[in-house]
């Protein structure tokens, strides 16, 4: 018999008998607030920036350059292969590596960078969260290995919570090998309980929403 | 014709705190009501059920419903026999569907002192007098299983020339747990040394409580510690004019 | 086993110690505090009610919810590993190093791991497994076990952590935590970047998507699941849940309950290795279903429900006892209520029979689990099953008499008004209750009464 059969036999055995009423599955129970789009990304800002990061609101995506201008002096960055970054020509800047699609490259890229540049899937406002998920344009380490990482996103991926994030994508597993919710910097108490930032993620976060796409 | 209640002192202020007790009866029949008290009462049983003799537990738990099967409405001065009562005796009888009927017929009637006082007499103010700062301590049974955190409070916040103060650690375990205070002497000291800690950062010289149990934990540890807090249950302070 | 008394001696003698464990939990307290008020989250009871509700669900359709998430994983690429025991689990790990030619793994934080000693089991076949969690990484330098489900080396200071990285990495005496903790990130960086695989545990399973949930603040578990080509995920067959959907509720009770976050700062939701067109994940992914026991908790259907844990650590942080003793004085890895009700499942009521009795029954813990798991009727029945054990073999006779007694007496009206003075019903108690040395040895006595309450009542009514 299997190591599967036997667990799968004992588990069968052990349920024969019911623990009191039966128990049905309840229906999900998913709470979304009312709020508008200005609502969102006030929101959003004011909890990202209670977590340690700094979130920056740009009018369009030719207003993003200038705005990130002053974070990428002597620093050097990667930027992950997302549309919406190529758009607010992000990746045509000099200090910014990107276009890599090969694996090891990019780790290799990732682990000499200063910054992590990306956009962000969705944004949840009720806990100032990026949402990630994996895929040619995304790769997971650009927001993870270098020790600071920008998300440029436009205000509409902006959800008011975890509710309607899955209400919005009940099935993350079917688009994804990994979806990835960051919220705040890389922190760690482990030690008398004092807070340090840059553990192993970035310590340093920044937003930036862009108003129009 | 004034209204009969039946009371159910409890061992431990049977046999220790019978002044509580006395209280008791006095508050109630300053409010007019007619105390009985049914004198073939002994014990709810808890110590043995909360060792694991459930057993005897159960036999106890049967004589009770004995006592008090004519019994409409039973005052209870302490919340962890009340909740043993009202809640636990259905655990005991579990197999048993007569004596689970009787059980659950029984819960209803248990009142708690301060819920009668409250809920069931509607009074806040029983005209009392006590002068001094106090601090009230929630036993655990009271709190969690009964549900009691504003009546005993409501209660202290009318006698007159009182103080009440809470302390941060008001929730708190006191460290009394029955066997648990023998068994696991050491622990149970030290949880009660962090809520006499708690009660002399109030300034209060006196600590309230609706069990008399844990009223015993805190002033052992109070006498051993020399502090001059003294403890009350809150019928002797409702009972002091 | 007898209680460890001396141990517990020494836990409560040490005021440094007691300042530690009294603050982080104390901190820990009120961090949930502040999130799951009716200000902060109106909805907090009824989200435990759908959690339990869920829970109880899924553990009583167990199988059923094994084989959809076995499916799932399957159909993403992955591949699911049926553990019977923690060598099994072991074995199937060393076995796969070997064929990848794998010398070095790197672990994040996994209690279930703990459980099963994977990282003794591993080391013994010079297999080494890295510690990536800074709590975890300190402690394995270190040599010792968690403290506490979720801060893990509450117990050290930094004059501890200064020791012990010096002694074992060999760096000057360092005591500025920001210090040691860039010491740890660079020497463990390196080990993320080279490991051929990355083990991580499970918070939570979900059936519909194949999906393993990893929550955690620091980004080791990210890192240990995205560098390395291969990763495994350990988890117990309980952390299962239906959907995908359900995990909202979760989330929001999981990091309030523990730590007082809203969200921890990483969520991962993994579901097998990456897809063919994503530029990095791991090749390959496997999850090891851990029975271990599991299904012996499963056939009571009264003490069930203790498979709910989510591992939020809130009943240790409310737990009075544990708040005095500290989590080495447990006797296995889970320590607290939660500890104090799974143990005897796990290892046999006859294994620590003081554990069930170590608790007040005071119910905070109960009050803040967040998947309302009945521990104080837990421990009552294992008190229960305690004294039933005794009674057949024969042992803890002189309790059982007094007890015996005490319902005798009770019982018998006449016979307790006729036993006059203190204690008269408490007497058969006391040499079992006493010896009264060990009572006093904390507390005065308390004055015997001139007169019961009987008596004054009867006296009162001869008037």
């Amino acid at each position: 018999m299997t190591a599967r059969d036997q667990i799968l036999r004992d588990i069968r055995k052990a349920l024969k008998t019911p623990a009191g009423q039966p128990a049905p599955l309840p229906p999900p129970r998913l709470t979304i607030p009312q709020s508008d789009p200005d609502q969102l990304s006030d929101l959003f800002a004011q909890k990202f920036e209670a977590l340690g990061g700094k979130c920056l609101r740009v009018p369009n995506p030719s207003s993003v350059p200038p705005a990130i201008a002053d974070l990428l002096v002597q620093k050097s960055a990667i930027a992950s292969n997302s549309p919406f970054l190529r758009k607010c020509g992000v990746t045509g800047l000099p200090q910014v590596h990107s276009g890599f699609t090969d694996r090891e490259q990019l780790k290799d890229a990732c682990a000499a960078s200063d910054i992590g540049i990306t956009s962000a899937d969705y944004a949840l406002a009720a806990t100032g969260s990026f949402v990630m998920l994996s895929s040619p344009s995304e790769a997971r380490l650009v927001s993870l290995l270098p020790p600071a990482h920008i998300a440029i996103f436009p205000r509409s991926r902006l959800l008011a919570n975890l509710d309607q994030l899955f209400t919005a994508l009940p099935r993350p597993a079917d688009q994804t090998s990994s979806m990835v919710l960051i919220t705040g910097p890389s922190r760690t108490a482990d030690i008398e309980q004092i807070l340090v930032r840059g553990v192993h993620g970035p310590g340093e976060i920044y937003a930036v929403i862009v108003d129009e796409e | 014709m004034s209204t009969r209640v039946s009371l159910f002192v409890t061992c431990v202020i049977d046999q220790i705190f019978p002044q509580v007790g006395i209280a008791v009866t006095q508050v109630l029949e300053r409010l007019g009501y007619q105390v009985d008290f049914p004198p073939a009462q002994t014990c709810c049983g808890q110590p043995a059920f909360n060792t694991g003799y459930t057993e005897e537990a159960r036999k106890i738990a049967c004589y009770f419903l004995d006592v008090f099967r004519d019994s409409e409405i039973i005052i209870v001065p302490s919340g962890s026999c009340g909740s043993m009562i009202a809640h636990h005796f259905e655990d005991l009888f579990e197999h048993d569907p007569k004596l689970l009927t009787e059980a659950r017929s029984l819960a209803p009637r248990i009142w708690e002192f301060s819920r009668f006082l409250t809920e069931f007499a509607r009074v806040d103010d029983v005209g009392a007098r006590f002068d001094g700062i106090v601090t009230y301590h929630d036993s655990c049974h009271a709190l969690r299983e009964l549900r009691i955190r504003d009546a005993p409070r409501r209660l202290l916040s009318q006698v007159r020339g009182l103080t009440l103060r809470e302390m941060s650690a008001a929730e708190e375990c006191c460290g009394f747990g029955g066997t648990f205070s023998v068994k696991f002497a050491e622990v149970s000291g030290a949880m009660g040394r962090t809520k006499i800690d708690s009660i002399q950062k109030t300034g209060a010289s006196t600590v309230v409580s609706i069990d008399s149990s844990c009223l015993m934990q805190l002033q052992g540890v109070i006498d051993r510690a020399g502090l001059p807090i003294k403890t009350m249950h809150l019928a002797e302070v409702l009972a002091s004019q | 086993m007898k209680a460890p008394d001396s141990a517990i001696h020494q836990a409560i003698d040490d005021p440094r110690l007691q300042l530690a464990i009294y603050t982080a939990t104390g901190r820990l307290i009120d961090h949930r505090a502040a999130v799951v008020s009716r200000e902060a989250l109106p909805d907090y009871q009824a989200l435990r009610d759908q959690a339990n509700a869920i829970k109880r669900h899924t553990i009583e359709n167990l199988d059923r919810y094994l084989e959809q998430l076995e499916s799932n994983v399957t159909a993403h690429g992955g591949h699911v590993v049926y553990c019977r025991t923690g060598a099994e689990a072991a074995d199937f790990v060393l076995d796969l190093a070997k064929k990848r030619g794998v010398h070095m793994l790197v672990k994040s934080k996994s209690m279930t791991s703990e459980e099963i000693d994977f990282n003794e089991r591993l080391e013994a076949h010079h297999l080494e497994a890295v510690e990536t969690d800074l709590g975890e990484y300190i402690l394995q330098l270190a040599h010792q076990r968690p403290y506490h489900i979720v801060a893990p080396a509450l117990h050290l200071t930094r004059y501890d952590v200064a020791e012990v990285f010096t002694k074992e990495l060999g760096v000057p005496n360092e005591v500025v935590i920001e210090k040691q903790t860039k010491t740890a990130r660079g020497v463990l960086r390196r080990k993320f970047l080279e490991a051929g695989i990355g083990v991580s545990g499970a918070n939570f399973l979900i059936a519909d998507s194949g999906a393993v949930v990893i929550v955690e603040n620091e980004g080791n578990a990210r890192l240990s699941t995205s560098a390395p080509k291969i990763h495994i995920a350990i988890a117990g067959i309980e952390k299962v849940i239906p959907r995908a959907k359900d995990l909202a509720v979760f989330l929001n009770l999981l990091g309030r309950s523990a730590t007082g976050q809203p969200l921890t700062v990483y969520t991962s939701f993994l579901s097998g290795p990456r897809r063919e067109t994503e530029i990095d994940g791991p090749d390959e992914f496997y999850l090891l279903l851990l029975d271990n026991g599991r299904s012996k908790l499963l056939a009571d259907p009264e003490k069930r429900q203790s498979l709910y844990c989510i591992r939020c650590g809130a009943c240790l942080n409310h737990c009075p006892v544990y708040r005095k003793i500290g989590g080495h004085n447990y006797p296995w890895v889970y320590s607290g209520p939660i500890g104090a009700i799974i143990t005897p499942q796990f290892h046999g009521v006859s294994s620590d029979t003081w554990l069930p009795f170590a608790s007040s029954l005071c119910g905070a813990c109960a009050e803040v689990c967040p998947v309302k798991i009945e521990i104080p009727k837990i421990l009552l029945k294992l008190r229960e099953e305690v004294t039933e054990v005794k009674r057949r073999e024969g042992s803890g006779g002189l309790e059982r008499f007094a007890f015996q007694l005490f319902a005798w007496i009770a019982t018998h009206p006449r016979l307790y008004l006729s036993l006059a003075g203190l204690g008269s019903l408490f007497f058969p108690l006391v040499p079992k209750i006493g010896p009264l040395k060990k009572w006093a040895s904390q507390r005065s006595l308390p004055e015997p009464a001139k007169q019961s309450f009987h008596e004054w009542f009867a006296q009162r009514r001869r008037s």
